[in-house]
């Protein structure tokens, strides 16, 4: 009798299991704090498009801040700004701005630290990835930013349909910039990028229409690509972040088609990973088990629908934590995350314009 | 009778054309008018620091005074009560492009209205960056609307504006905005920025707006919008649902409520409602407007101040109002580049007849 009745507990514990499987992620506590700090007389922190750590615990933030100008030159229209690069102490407080009128500063979409401490910028308006130095020198320039900006003659001379207000821009018409949609170093609005122990780089390319893994050497040569436009395996909706494992396979983010897509590192497509929302960003931990951190935006402004997934790289979901909103532990389009401490991470979020120092218990 | 049909016809056509001329004259007449005169050279800058179209002018519980102006850059400036130049807010922050208003809440926190960045941007009254709403959109995004000039779509987002151009709160920190040239309605958003409702749409119905331009709320929470392109101001509840329509002072381009945000009982509010002189200072309408009338929340008016020009006491063009103190309006000006701080006498005048 005791024997049937622990059978039958056993059952019930297993259907428990995998009820809670199916029907709810369980939740990671959390504390917060709202991290950054500059004076009050700015600079002021915009979109936080990257933030990231060193070994030395500097934090570097990659924000959109300040204007985008568009100057009149010769039958042609310049764009810069809009974008800055902030250094801040382990504790948040402002140090300095990095790379001040740096070329390619026009749309923050990414920022990465490298295992060296070189600081990597990505650029969804320059189309560029950019490699900072330790001493804060330019080392790599990957992707050119297109000479000019079509805002006349080219535009369409009315405004766009309402239907579409919100899509990522297509150029108009016979428009398209240099430097935009082929292939090697040609970036679409690139997100992210990410290194092999080798040294190899691989970028996320992106949100505009290449849809694609482009693959360098560690001296910006270009070896490889993968990916089309689609839903089936090695197409993409939309690449929004990039990670690689110890073993060197290659996780990214396909955000419209809901899943993140594993290759190894010739782009040999070898699972997806679901149940994970619409993944927005992702960091990878440096454990000896490593872990996925994955933030979900469910919808265009991180008010309806959000939350971070804790992913073993089997695809399994450890947990979630927080939603979306504009209070702590409320995530405003999070789209970028460090892990380089594994229950200590850096979240940079963009409609709330702030990074939270995230805990977990 | 043809005389008549032709008057009719001509009737008729009014309301279409002042549509198109977006300024038309007030129908009220025999508006006693409240004697007033503005403090000279109030508003003092260092050397080398100047504002542009002063578009907003809000004051905090302390009297200080904020103007958020379109200058070489678009920019927030404190001065004190007494009018000197105190400091710069949110110097070159991601939400500022091209300014519209300011408003003060009633923890004196500094909200900037900016049409530029379609965005609602929080200072704490440090000067600190606590929370905003609505988004920028990226360069590459903002090249597909271009180049300018625009026009109404009405894709009312929950959180994303078209050119918003005012914000209100009421007791319980609820957010209201008046959004705006592309969109037409007003957006109540909690305390937190979590969206709650939104009404309207373009057209010239209730619950309809042609341009809302500015908001305001009483202490019970009932929201006055400038429904500027209508040429009146619709009165709405604090659910949003329509409670009146104020049509005889003109295009309203600036409503305030006296009495501050609260918390502390206002006692007795007026509804100050700007007829302004067109931006571009057109001759002809200068003749008919340009006067701030001074009204009774249920839309009685009371007198009215001021005409269009550009001395001292005059308006070009108003395109917000402080009126914390009743007897004491900040306005600011488009085309005169300043503002003023007007002060009104006690009006012998008994309230006036209107049609």
């Amino acid at each position: 009798m005791s024997r049937l009745i622990s059978t039958i507990a056993v059952a019930v514990l297993a259907l428990g299991g995998s009820l809670l499987g199916q029907s709810g992620v369980s939740e990671l506590a959390f504390t917060s704090t709202d991290l950054l700090r500059t004076p009050v007389e700015g600079p002021f922190v915009g979109e936080v498009a990257g933030v990231g750590a060193n070994s030395k615990g500097q934090i570097f933030v990659y924000t959109r801040t300040g204007h985008p100008y568009a100057t009149l030159g010769d039958n042609r229209t310049f764009s810069r700004g809009g974008s800055k690069l902030f250094l801040f102490d382990a504790n948040g407080k402002f140090v300095r701005e990095w790379g001040q009128d740096v070329y390619g500063f026009n749309a923050a979409i990414g920022l990465r630290v490298d295992p060296q401490d070189n600081v990597w910028t990505i650029d969804a308006a320059a189309n560029q990835v950019v490699k900072f130095n330790a001493d804060g020198a330019i080392g790599l320039v990957l992707g050119r930013k297109p000479e000019t900006i079509p805002v006349r003659p080219n535009a369409p001379a009315s405004p766009p349909s309402p239907s579409s207000p919100t899509s990522p821009a297509t150029p108009a018409p016979g428009a398209k910039p240099a430097g935009m949609g082929t292939p090697g170093s040609g970036f679409n609005r690139p997100t992210d990028v990410a290194w092999d122990k080798a040294g190899n780089i691989y970028v996320a390319d992106g949100i505009g229409t290449n849809n694609r893994i482009a693959k360098f050497d560690k001296d910006g040569r270009f070896l490889a690509h993968w990916g089309s436009t689609g839903s089936g395996p090695g197409q993409f909706s939309g690449v929004k972040a990039i990670a690689l494992d110890a073993q060197g396979n290659v996780y990214a983010a396909d955000a419209g088609n809901k899943r993140i897509q594993v290759f190894d590192g010739d782009g040999k497509f070898l699972r997806e990973i679901t149940n994970i929302g619409t993944p927005l960003a992702m960091c990878m931990t440096r454990g000896g088990t490593q872990h996925l951190y994955v933030s979900h935006a469910g919808d265009q402004d991180g008010m309806d629908d959000a939350a971070i997934y804790k992913v073993a790289l089997d695809g399994r979901i450890v947990g979630k934590f927080g939603a979306a909103g504009k209070q702590l532990k409320e995530f405003g389009l999070a789209n970028s995350i460090d892990c380089r401490n594994e229950n200590e991470l850096l979240v940079g979020e963009m409609t709330n314009w702030r990074v939270q120092k995230v805990s977990l218990k | 009778m043809r005389h008549l049909l032709i008057t009719v016809v001509a009737l008729a056509l009014l309301p279409a054309g002042s549509w198109l001329s977006a300024q038309s004259r007030a129908t009220a007449t025999n508006v006693a008018v409240i004697p007033h005169e503005a403090v000279p050279n109030f508003f003092k800058h260092p050397p080398g620091i100047y504002t542009g179209e002063n578009m907003g002018i809000a004051t905090n519980s302390k009297g200080n005074i904020y103007v958020y102006h379109r200058a070489y850059e678009t920019r927030l400036f404190e001065y004190t009560a007494k009018g000197d130049f105190v400091r710069e807010l949110g110097r070159n922050n991601y939400g500022f492009a091209f300014a519209h208003s300011v408003r003060v809440d009633a923890q004196d926190n500094i909200w900037a209205v900016d049409e530029g960045t379609d965005m609602l941007i929080k200072f704490s009254p440090e000067g600190r960056i606590l929370m905003t709403i609505g988004r920028r959109e990226d360069p590459v995004a903002m090249l597909s609307n271009m180049p300018g000039g625009g026009r109404y779509h009405g894709r009312n987002e929950k959180y994303r504006f078209g050119r918003q151009t005012d914000v209100a709160f009421d007791q319980q920190g609820n957010i209201f905005v008046s959004d705006g040239y592309f969109d037409g309605r007003v957006v109540k958003y909690d305390k937190n920025g979590r969206f709650v409702k939104a009404v309207g749409e373009r057209g010239n119905g209730n619950l309809q707006f042609n341009t809302p331009h500015s908001i305001a709320t009483d202490f019970q929470g009932n929201v006055y919008v400038g429904d500027r392109g209508n040429a009146r101001v619709q009165v709405l509840d604090n659910d949003l649902n329509w409670k009146a329509n104020y049509p005889n002072v003109g295009n309203p381009w600036a409503v305030c409520v006296s009495g501050g945000p609260g918390p502390k009982n206002p006692g007795k509010q007026y509804l100050y409602v700007s007829n302004s002189w067109p931006d571009s200072a057109p001759a002809g309408p200068a003749e008919y407007t340009g006067e701030v009338y001074k009204m009774e929340l249920d839309g009685t008016i009371i007198g009215k101040f001021g005409r269009a020009g550009k001395a001292a006491g005059e308006f070009a063009t108003i395109h917000q109002m402080d009126c914390r103190d009743p007897d004491v309006i900040y306005t600011a000006e488009i085309n005169n580049w300043r503002s003023q701080k007007i002060l009104l006498k006690a009006s012998t005048a008994k309230t006036s007849s209107q049609q």
